[in-house]
């Protein structure tokens, strides 16, 4: 396995814990980046447990029902209706989603 | 609150329904008559239709007079757990990140439902996106177990193994992605079910963990649940990874109820040291009612169960933080911050940190982490392969026998509080019902009584092979007639909060 987890006892750093909340577009308070580092250590460590089993050539599974590539018709049926959607939206310009600005100032 | 009555159920309801012997109308007043005085204690609902409800009684007993046939369901009331959506009525998750939102369209099994002719009297507080095991996560505060208002109702799907235990409605949808289906039945005292994978549509059914969310039934009786199964189960080409195959025939199997002959597996890994005294008295008094009816009971072991939250903690919250990527303050729900300076990203985090709960923001974290750059291999990956191992203990376990039990739960419902702020000691509550979700398998929980020390109800699960849903019916059956005949009656009879 090219990857392991960092070793016991740092299963996880605040400076980690600050860098996913950034990932995950989730901003953290001080006391939430200092309670999760402490949570998200101790569940890593328990998910550490499966290092006892042996996993050598065992294939991964992703998912139970074998399953793949299902496909239909390429035929045009119902869609939703435009303006029910929109009205559930959080902002709407000219029958549109409105998005706050996406170019920051710097482009 | 009054004593205890007799709760007619689904099955009942619908035969008096369609006989007009009942109308569909009194039966829902007579649910929403509980609602109106246990509903304020137990806070099973975040949102009540009940005018809806009333318009669609009144449709069912046009149909009756007008001599069509009403549906399998006429006039049963069903609560929907709030993470179904349902065409003009909110649908929240539990989350203020969806608050105000009413979706476009109505789930498959809602639909279903409703063409079955069921009468959908509100939908049902759960914990935040379902993750939970106690029904505290919900931004609308927590559920209580209406046999004891002190204790937790179980989760996810509290809200709706809550509803149904105090009478509020006959039958209830949930969804079981770890446990969130058959742990509040077990904790609540009803009959709760987890259909294989692929077996019930998931389309509308707001996704969580997508290689282990299934939409289930809660009911009274183990023939009932079956009757919902069959009116919602079977494919839907709206849903990619819905099985193109018949349901099997668990109505038949249910009234049956036959263990005669029937192998029956004990996990050895489950149900042993953490489990309270009570469950295991009462789970072992219920398999000496199995071998009383004929069943062979012999013990297996199933060593990977060992690992399952391991490799449940590091696949779900994967799965979890993908799924909730959506939810970013663009289409649906709240938008916080957009002042027409604030960028994109950070409205987007803006939304997230006002929308979502404590329990989503740590499993959101616990998946961005496990998916990110130098640790997928050795968490994600990992998991995956303990997800082989897990399905092939089954398999080798169901060439020995046609299906395995084990408590349900570890312990009876446990004290609101209890467990909120020690995330571990709350997911070892699904210890027992996560293996069946990796693997994709078919279980249901069946009340087997009171733990003596607490008076609470005990579950016991029964698993069987991924297909073979009619199997638990057939031994949930004749567990329940069993039962049935030694008590005199239900176990949901002796709820007290009604």
């Amino acid at each position: 396995m090219s990857d392991t987890p960092p070793p016991d006892g740092a299963a996880i750093t605040a400076e980690d814990v600050a860098k996913v909340a950034k990932l995950a577009r989730l901003r953290l308070t001080d006391a939430e980046l200092d309670r999760f580092t402490h949570q998200l250590s101790d569940i890593l460590e328990h998910a550490r447990d499966i290092e006892a089993l042996d996993l050598d050539g065992v294939e991964p599974m992703a998912r139970p029902i074998p399953l793949a590539n299902v496909f239909r018709p390429d035929e045009p049926g119902d869609t939703l209706d435009r303006e029910e959607v929109l009205a559930a939206a959080p902002a709407v310009e000219d029958h549109q989603f409105r998005v706050p600005p996406s170019l920051g100032e710097e482009q | 609150m009054s004593a205890p009555t007799g709760l007619p159920g689904a099955l009942e309801i619908a035969a008096a329904v369609r006989s007009a012997e009942r109308s569909a109308v009194e039966v829902l007043d007579e649910h929403l008559a509980r609602v109106a005085v246990g509903e304020a204690d137990v806070h099973a609902f975040n949102h009540l239709t009940e005018q809806e409800a009333r318009a669609a009684a009144a449709a069912i007993d046009a149909r009756v007079a007008a001599g069509d046939d009403p549906g399998p369901l006429a006039g049963v009331p069903v609560a929907l757990k709030d993470n179904l959506c349902t065409r003009g009525i909110p649908t929240t998750c539990s989350s203020r990140i969806l608050e105000g939102w009413t979706p476009p369209y109505d789930a498959t099994v809602v639909a279903r439902l409703s063409a079955a002719g069921a009468i959908a009297v509100g939908k049902t507080n759960l914990d935040e996106f379902a993750m939970g095991s106690s029904t505290e996560n919900s931004a609308f505060g927590p559920t209580l177990n209406p046999h004891d208002l002190s204790r937790v109702p179980g989760g996810s799907s509290g809200g709706s193994a809550a509803a149904v235990a105090a009478g509020f409605a006959a039958i209830a949808l949930g969804s079981d992605t770890g446990g969130s289906i058959r742990q509040p039945a077990a904790l609540c005292g009803v009959v709760g079910v987890k259909p294989t994978y692929g077996l019930v549509s998931r389309l509308g059914l707001v996704a969580f963990g997508s290689s282990l969310d299934q939409i289930g039934p809660f009911a009274h009786t183990v023939a009932d649940a079956a009757a919902v199964l069959e009116a919602i189960g079977g494919h839907d080409p709206g849903d990619s990874t819905s099985l193109p195959q018949p349901v099997p025939d668990v109505v038949a199997a249910a009234h049956a109820a036959d263990v005669s002959g029937m192998r029956i597996g004990l996990v050895s890994e489950l149900g042993g040291e953490g489990y309270q005294a009570g469950v295991r008295q009462r789970f072992a008094e219920a398999v000496a009612v199995l071998e009383g009816l004929g069943a062979e009971v012999v013990e297996v072991s199933c060593p990977s169960f060992d690992y399952p939250l391991g490799a449940y903690y590091l696949i779900l919250p994967s799965e979890a933080s993908s799924n909730l990527a959506k939810f970013d303050g663009i289409r649906y729900g709240l938008r916080v911050g957009d002042d027409g300076t604030r960028s994109v990203e950070e409205v987007m985090s803006l939304t997230r940190e006002a929308g979502f709960g404590a329990e989503v923001k740590r499993r959101i974290m616990l998946g961005t982490y496990a998916l990110s750059s130098g640790y997928y291999d050795a968490y994600y990956g990992s998991a995956q392969k303990v997800r082989t191992l897990i399905q092939r203990d089954f398999a080798a376990a169901f060439r020995r026998v046609d299906v395995l039990i084990s408590p349900t739960a570890p312990t009876t419902a446990f004290r609101l509080g209890e467990k909120l702020d020690d995330p571990l000691a709350m997911y070892l509550n699904d210890v027992a019902t996560i293996p069946v979700n990796l693997a994709g398998n078919a279980a249901m929980s069946v009340p087997v009584g009171l733990a003596p020390e607490d008076g609470l109800p005990v579950g016991l699960q029964v698993i069987a092979p991924a297909m073979a849903d009619d199997q638990l019916y057939r031994v949930g059956g004749a567990l329940e007639a069993a039962l049935f005949h030694r008590w005199g009656g239900l176990l949901i009879q002796e709820v007290p909060v009604r």
